[in-house]
């Protein structure tokens, strides 16, 4: 296995081990949205959807398994890369004209994954913890998942915080998604446009879709 | 027809050797809008040397652009604020009377400074050593179109070797990474049937010294592609992840380990 270990080591292989798990997180995310859209369903719905969930629980816990192990892949990685460009450039350009031939999202891809990470903490800490470890409300035994989600879409640092950091995983997605494709080869004349469009409205509608439902129940107070 | 002479500021790095630290000093010029970049340098050392001060060091040769040889920062970016040229082909109309021009070698761990603004890019040379060549026995000429290529395919090797090796990609790059380099290099020679009997082996060992020379990752900015004086296409590198990858994936064992 001495040529996978020399690959994944290398700039390219590096970079593969990036989009391989970003694509993963991208088709995770969209699953994630079609799940968490039945927050706007009612108690009932999401609840149910929250139950089907536990009901299949072994085939979850596996998934589990797998998307910690893309996310810290991806993490990993990630800093490694940016620890080792910096050092590729030891001396700073005094002006910088970065700005005139590449775009924001693609050179903020730390900075916004960055923060997209902290919240990640916060966000498993506050749901994943209480659906799952430590219950003190005593809902989630009780299967009141409703009740815990939009107990803490009330606050508004924590709705804020949220906002801010789907809008900078949009900023992330709209970078990472056609950038998967250069890195696996697939840059094309005939579809690298429409990859580049569907990217940008992928990011948009992940980045509105998971910040509409604590924006939605912030203005309406909590639960309906 | 006597244009209007451009009074500039210029800030450039002036650096010793790769040994010393650098700075920028100031100089004010006097400068015709019809002169090129190279020029208006080459009037400010002639004064430079007329008043016994040591000239900025850069390097230039053929000054059309075809030779790779010239390259600045000029304001942030490789080859100055206009596309698709070289800084030798960069003229000073393309400023306005009165500006302040920030002029730095390019920056990379991979391309120390050797003074001033020439740096050393011989780190391109030892990737070329490593596989940009192709291997064949010496002997009569073939007969002109005995190998059939296709158009398409000869156009598209011929945008790859388009690629005049001047380190542009790598100085724009965020990164310091050379992949728009190798790329180009790799694929016009891949892509055409001379270049198949060492394709996989040669963009295995081309990857290999790029890497230990101290160049970054490629992150996709494309800054490369924007700031390359040829338009070399960042297709090129997907072309090239891909090569790299059917290269690991063979069931031969792999010649660099």
């Amino acid at each position: 296995m001495d040529w996978l270990k020399t690959f994944l080591n290398s700039s390219i292989g590096k970079k593969f081990l990036m989009a391989l798990t970003g694509s993963f997180l991208i088709i995770f995310l969209i699953i994630h949205l079609i799940g968490n859209i039945t927050l706007f369903f009612g108690p009932e719905a999401f609840n149910g959807y929250v139950k089907k969930l536990a009901s299949i629980k072994p085939l979850i816990r596996v998934i589990e398994v797998v998307l910690f192990s893309a996310f810290l892949l991806h993490i990993f990685n990630g800093v490694r890369l940016w620890i080792e460009n910096k050092k590729a450039r030891p001396v700073e350009y005094k002006i910088n004209g970065s700005d005139k031939n590449s775009s924001i999202f693609s050179r903020t891809m730390f900075v916004s994954g960055s923060i997209v990470f902290i919240f990640l903490v916060l966000h498993l800490g506050t749901f994943f913890w209480r659906f799952n470890i430590h219950d003190p409300m005593n809902l989630a035994s009780q299967h009141k998942y409703y009740e815990i989600v939009t107990h803490f879409f009330s606050y508004w640092w924590y709705v804020l915080v949220y906002v801010i950091a789907m809008i900078l995983l949009g900023f992330h997605l709209n970078h990472g998604f056609q950038s998967a494709f250069q890195t696996f080869g697939l840059n094309n004349k005939k579809y690298t446009p429409f990859i580049k469009k569907l990217g940008t409205i992928y990011a948009i509608i992940m980045a509105v879709g998971f910040a509409s439902m604590p924006i939605y129940f912030f203005l309406i107070g909590g639960a309906k | 027809m006597e244009s209007k002479k451009l009074n500039l500021k210029l800030k450039i790095w002036r650096q010793k050797n790769s040994n010393s630290v650098g700075s920028f000093v100031d100089y004010n010029v006097t400068v015709s809008p019809d002169a090129s970049f190279l020029e208006m340098l080459d009037e400010l050392n002639n004064n430079l040397e007329s008043q016994g001060l040591e000239p900025i060091a850069f390097e230039s040769d053929c000054r059309e652009g075809i030779c790779g040889t010239c390259g600045l920062v000029i304001n942030g970016q490789p080859h100055g604020p206009i596309p698709r040229i070289a800084t030798c082909q960069l003229h000073m109309r393309n400023f306005k009377d009165g500006d302040t021009i920030w002029v730095e070698p390019f920056r990379a761990k991979a391309f120390p400074v050797i003074k001033d603004l020439m740096v050393d890019r011989s780190a391109f040379d030892k990737i070329l050593q490593a596989g940009g060549y192709i291997s064949s026995n010496v002997g009569g000429a073939p007969d002109a179109n005995s190998i059939l290529i296709p158009k398409e395919v000869a156009s598209e090797a011929f945008d790859a070797a388009s690629c005049i090796g001047c380190g542009a990609c790598v100085a724009a790059c965020k990164n310091a990474s050379a992949m728009l380099f190798v790329s180009a290099k790799i694929s016009h020679l891949g892509l055409l049937p001379q270049g198949q009997p060492e394709r996989y082996r040669r963009v295995e060992r081309m990857i290999k010294v790029m890497d230990e020379l101290g160049f970054g990752s490629c992150t996709n900015t494309y800054a490369c592609e924007a700031e390359c004086p040829k338009g070399i296409s960042v297709k090129f590198i997907a072309r090239m992840n891909r090569d790299y990858l059917a290269a690991k994936l063979k069931a031969s064992k792999s010649e660099v380990a």
